[in-house]
C-alpha cells in the first residue's frame, strides 16, 4: 500500500485509486469505497457514479486539463494529479490552476512517480497530499517541506510574492 | 551591483544544505542515477568525459573583485588552476570531484554566488548586453529587469521540470549585443506609446539542432506586467511543449507546430487571467532593484585627455589595442575595456587563477571593483578612465591579457568541444587554435575587420555557429571528425542564420578554407564594407566557387 503524507503528516489513506479506465462493473465489484476515478471513467459513467455508495474523487493525468472537469469541480472532495514520471512537470501547472484560477479548496493529491526531492515544489504549487512511491522514506519526505525557509514566488500558503513583502 | 539581503542569503544556504543532502544520498546509493540527474543538473553539475563539470552562474555577467578572487580560489583548490568562460555569461570548471561539489557551492555562497539552474530543464541564467549601464546607445539599464527575472525564475516551483531548457535574454540598447533573438524568450526594452519604456517580448528563438529567430508575442508590455507576461508564456509552454522527444521539446518547436498566431492567442488568454494578480511588479520593487545598478561615483572628466592621446601617438601596439578593444562610454573621459580571452594557443574563454586574481586587482584599481563577462567569452572592465588606459594596458600585458583582437577573425567563440564535453562529436578548441595560427598578423586582421567565427563541436550549438559570420560545426562521419562551414550568420539586430556552404572538411583543411573565404571577401568588398555585408550583397556563390574549385 502506498504511503500517504497529508498536510505534512503521515496519514491513513481512506481512498482507493482506480488506476486504469475499466467498465462500470468495477463499481459493483468494490462497493462502498471512496474512489478516485480517472477523468475518462467519470465522463463515461456519470450516472452509475451518482448511485455509488461512497465518496468520489477524480484524477487527471499530466496531459489532461482542469477545464475538462468544468463546473463539477467543487463536487470533488479530492482531485489527484498524476506524475507519470517525476520529470514530467505538467501537473505543477494544473495544481496551481486548481488553487488560483478555480479557487479549489479540497485535497490536491500527487500520485504516480512522487519522490522526496519534488515535494517542496509540489507543496508550493498547491498540493497538500502526496501518495509516495513505494520506496520513499516518509520521514525523510516530511523533512523535505522544510528544505527551504522561504522562496521568491507567491504560493498557496503565502499568496504575496517576496518582492511585495521585503 | 545587486547585493543579497537576508532572504537571498537564507535561500542560498538552504540550497547548499539541500544539495549536500542529495549528494550524500546519491553516494550512499539511496538515489538512483536517473533521479539524481535533474537535481545535479539544476545545480550546474554535469558528468563529463574526464570528470564532472560544474557550471557557475554569473547573473547577467556581473562580477565583483571579491567574487573573481573566489573563482580563482576555486580554480586552484577544486580544479587544475583554471576556469572556462562560457558562451552564456557563465563560468565552468572541468575537474571538480563530485563529493567536493557541496563544499565548492558553500564557498561560492560566501560571495553570493551559486550554480542554481545553470543546467537542466528549467529557466537558466538570464543574460544581457555586457555593456549594460555604460553603453552610449542605451534606453535603460537592462540589469534591473535581469535581476527581477532572476529572482522570479529562481526555484520557481511550477517551472522546475519544463519540457526542456529555457533561456531568457534582455536587451536595453539600440544595437543588440545580447543575441536576444535567438533565445527562448528575448526581451527588448522599448519606448511605449506614452513615452514610458516597457518591453517587447519575443519567444521561440534558439540555436541547437533547429535554429530559429524569435517571434513577437507581446508588442508592448508595461513594466509592472513583465513577470505576468513571462509567467503566461512559461505556463503555456510547460503545459503544451512536447515531452515525447527531447529534440522537439524546445518552445521554438511548440510555436512552429502550434502556429505563432494561435500560440500568441493562448498566451494572451492565460495572461488575461493573471495580469491583475499579486505578480504585478510594484514601483517600489522596480526602484529597489534599480538602485543596485546606479552609476558609481564618476569623476568629471574630459574625453581624449593628453594622458591618452600621447601614448596613442607613440605606441603602435597600445594604439591598435585601443582601436580594437576599447569602446566609447556614456560618460565623458571614461572608456569600456574588453580584455579579450582569445590568446592564440589558449582555449577560447579559458582563464587561469592568476589571471582571475590579476583582473580582480585591476578592476579594483581601474574600474570600481567590478567586471562583466560577455557571451563572446571575454571579460570587460566597464568604467576605466581614459587617462589610465595606457597604464592599464601595461598591466594587462604583464599577464598576457593584451590580445588586441576583439571582434576580429581570431576572437573566436568556441565551445569546449570533444576534448571535454560528452556531447561533442568533434573537437573545437584545436580548430580555433589552427585558425588563430593562420592569421597571426595584426595588420592583416584589422584589414579584414569585423568578422566573427563561431565553432560548435556538435549540433547542440553551444558555440552558436548558426549566428557566426563564419560558422563551423563539428560532425561525425563514420567515426572521423569533419567540419561543416556556414556563412552569413549574425546575432545582431538584423539577426540571420548562416547557410551551409557545402560538403564538410577535414580538420587540417580548415585554416586554408577560412583563408580562401577571407580572400573572396577581400577581393569583393566595397569601401569599408564588413564581411557580413559583403556576403549579403554577393551571396554564397562566389565563396562556394572558390572554396570548392578543383586544383589545376
Amino acid at each position: 500500500m502506498p504511503k500517504l503524507i497529508k498536510d505534512r503528516a503521515i496519514a491513513v489513506d481512506r481512498w482507493t485509486l482506480l488506476k486504469d479506465a475499466t467498465g462500470s462493473e468495477v463499481l459493483t465489484a468494490i462497493p462502498g469505497k471512496n474512489l478516485i476515478v480517472p477523468l475518462r471513467f467519470w465522463k463515461d459513467y456519470a450516472i452509475e457514479l451518482e448511485s455509488y455508495a461512497g465518496d468520489i474523487g477524480i484524477w487527471l493525468d499530466s496531459d489532461e486539463t482542469i477545464s475538462e472537469i468544468g463546473d463539477a469541480l467543487a463536487e470533488f472532495p479530492l482531485i489527484a494529479l498524476n506524475f507519470p514520471v517525476f520529470a514530467d512537470g505538467r501537473s505543477f501547472s494544473n495544481a496551481r490552476e486548481l488553487r488560483e484560477r478555480f479557487a479549489y479548496e479540497g485535497e490536491i493529491r500527487a500520485i504516480g512517480d512522487v519522490l522526496r526531492d519534488q515535494l517542496y515544489y509540489m507543496s508550493r504549487c498547491g498540493f497538500n497530499a502526496f501518495s509516495l512511491r513505494h520506496d520513499q522514506d516518509p520521514d525523510s519526505c516530511i523533512a523535505a517541506f522544510d528544505d527551504f525557509t522561504t522562496g521568491y514566488q507567491a504560493t498557496v500558503a503565502e499568496p504575496i510574492p517576496l518582492f511585495r513583502r521585503r | 551591483m545587486y547585493r543579497y539581503d537576508g532572504y537571498d542569503h537564507q535561500m542560498l544556504s538552504d540550497r547548499v544544505a539541500q544539495f549536500r543532502h542529495q549528494t550524500d544520498r546519491f553516494l550512499a546509493g539511496k538515489l538512483s542515477d536517473a533521479e539524481f540527474l535533474p537535481l545535479r543538473l539544476q545545480n550546474g553539475l554535469y558528468v563529463q568525459r574526464l570528470a564532472p563539470m560544474i557550471r557557475i552562474a554569473i547573473p547577467y555577467g556581473m562580477l565583483s573583485s571579491r567574487q573573481l578572487r573566489k573563482l580563482a580560489f576555486i580554480a586552484r583548490h577544486f580544479d587544475k588552476g583554471y576556469a572556462h568562460l562560457t558562451t552564456r555569461q557563465n563560468i565552468q570548471y572541468n575537474w571538480p570531484q563530485l563529493e567536493d561539489v557541496p563544499d565548492l557551492l558553500a564557498q561560492l555562497a560566501e560571495v553570493e554566488m551559486h550554480a542554481i539552474q545553470t543546467s537542466g530543464n528549467c529557466i537558466r541564467n538570464t543574460t544581457t548586453d555586457q555593456f549594460a549601464g555604460v553603453a552610449v546607445d542605451e534606453l535603460e539599464d537592462s540589469r534591473t529587469y535581469c535581476e527581477i527575472i532572476r529572482q522570479w525564475s529562481t526555484f520557481h516551483p511550477e517551472f522546475a521540470y519544463l519540457p526542456r531548457k529555457f533561456k531568457i535574454a534582455v536587451c536595453g540598447t539600440v544595437i543588440d549585443q545580447a543575441a536576444t533573438q535567438v533565445h527562448d524568450i528575448g526581451i527588448y526594452i522599448v519606448p511605449g506609446p506614452a513615452g514610458e519604456t516597457g518591453f517587447r517580448i519575443l519567444a521561440g528563438g534558439g540555436l541547437g539542432r533547429t535554429p530559429v529567430i524569435g517571434q513577437e508575442i507581446f508588442k508592448f508590455v508595461e513594466k509592472p506586467q513583465l513577470l505576468t507576461a513571462l509567467e503566461a508564456i512559461l505556463r503555456v509552454y510547460n503545459r503544451e511543449g512536447r515531452r515525447d522527444n527531447k529534440y522537439k521539446a524546445r518552445i521554438k518547436i511548440l510555436i512552429r507546430e502550434t502556429g505563432v498566431d494561435l500560440f500568441r492567442e493562448k498566451v494572451h488568454e492565460e495572461w488575461q487571467r493573471i495580469k491583475d494578480s499579486a505578480l504585478i511588479l510594484t514601483d517600489v520593487e522596480i526602484a529597489r532593484c534599480k538602485a543596485f545598478f546606479e552609476d558609481p561615483a564618476y569623476a568629471e572628466l574630459i574625453d581624449k585627455p593628453e594622458a591618452l592621446t600621447k601614448p596613442l601617438a607613440q605606441d603602435v601596439l597600445f594604439s591598435s589595442w585601443h582601436q580594437q578593444n576599447v569602446r566609447p562610454h556614456k560618460r565623458p573621459g571614461y572608456a569600456i575595456v574588453t580584455v579579450c580571452m582569445k590568446e592564440t594557443g589558449v582555449a577560447p574563454g579559458d582563464v587561469t587563477d592568476q589571471q582571475l586574481e590579476h583582473i580582480a586587482e585591476l578592476a579594483e584599481r581601474y574600474s570600481f571593483g567590478e567586471v562583466r563577462i560577455s557571451h563572446q567569452q571575454n571579460i570587460i572592465l566597464a568604467d576605466v578612465r581614459q587617462e589610465q588606459l595606457a597604464a592599464l594596458y601595461c598591466e594587462l600585458k604583464s599577464q598576457a591579457l593584451e590580445s588586441a583582437n576583439l571582434g576580429l577573425l581570431t576572437d573566436i567563440i568556441c565551445c569546449p568541444g570533444g576534448d571535454f564535453c560528452v556531447l561533442g562529436n568533434a573537437k573545437s578548441i584545436p580548430i580555433a587554435e589552427s585558425i588563430q595560427r593562420k592569421f597571426r598578423d595584426h595588420d592583416e586582421l584589422t584589414d579584414i575587420g569585423e568578422a566573427n567565427i563561431n565553432i560548435s563541436g556538435c549540433m547542440n550549438a553551444c558555440g552558436h555557429h548558426h549566428v557566426g559570420n563564419i560558422g563551423i560545426l563539428g560532425v561525425d562521419k563514420k567515426g572521423e571528425e569533419f567540419y561543416q562551414i556556414s556563412l552569413g550568420g549574425s546575432s545582431k539586430n538584423v539577426a540571420s542564420l548562416g547557410k551551409i556552404m557545402g560538403p564538410a572538411f577535414a580538420q587540417q583543411e580548415i585554416p586554408a578554407v577560412i583563408d580562401k573565404i577571407i580572400k573572396v571577401y577581400k577581393s569583393n568588398r566595397e569601401a569599408d564594407e564588413k564581411f557580413i555585408d559583403t556576403y549579403k550583397r554577393i551571396g554564397m556563390a562566389p565563396f562556394k566557387e572558390t572554396v570548392y574549385a578543383k586544383a589545376d
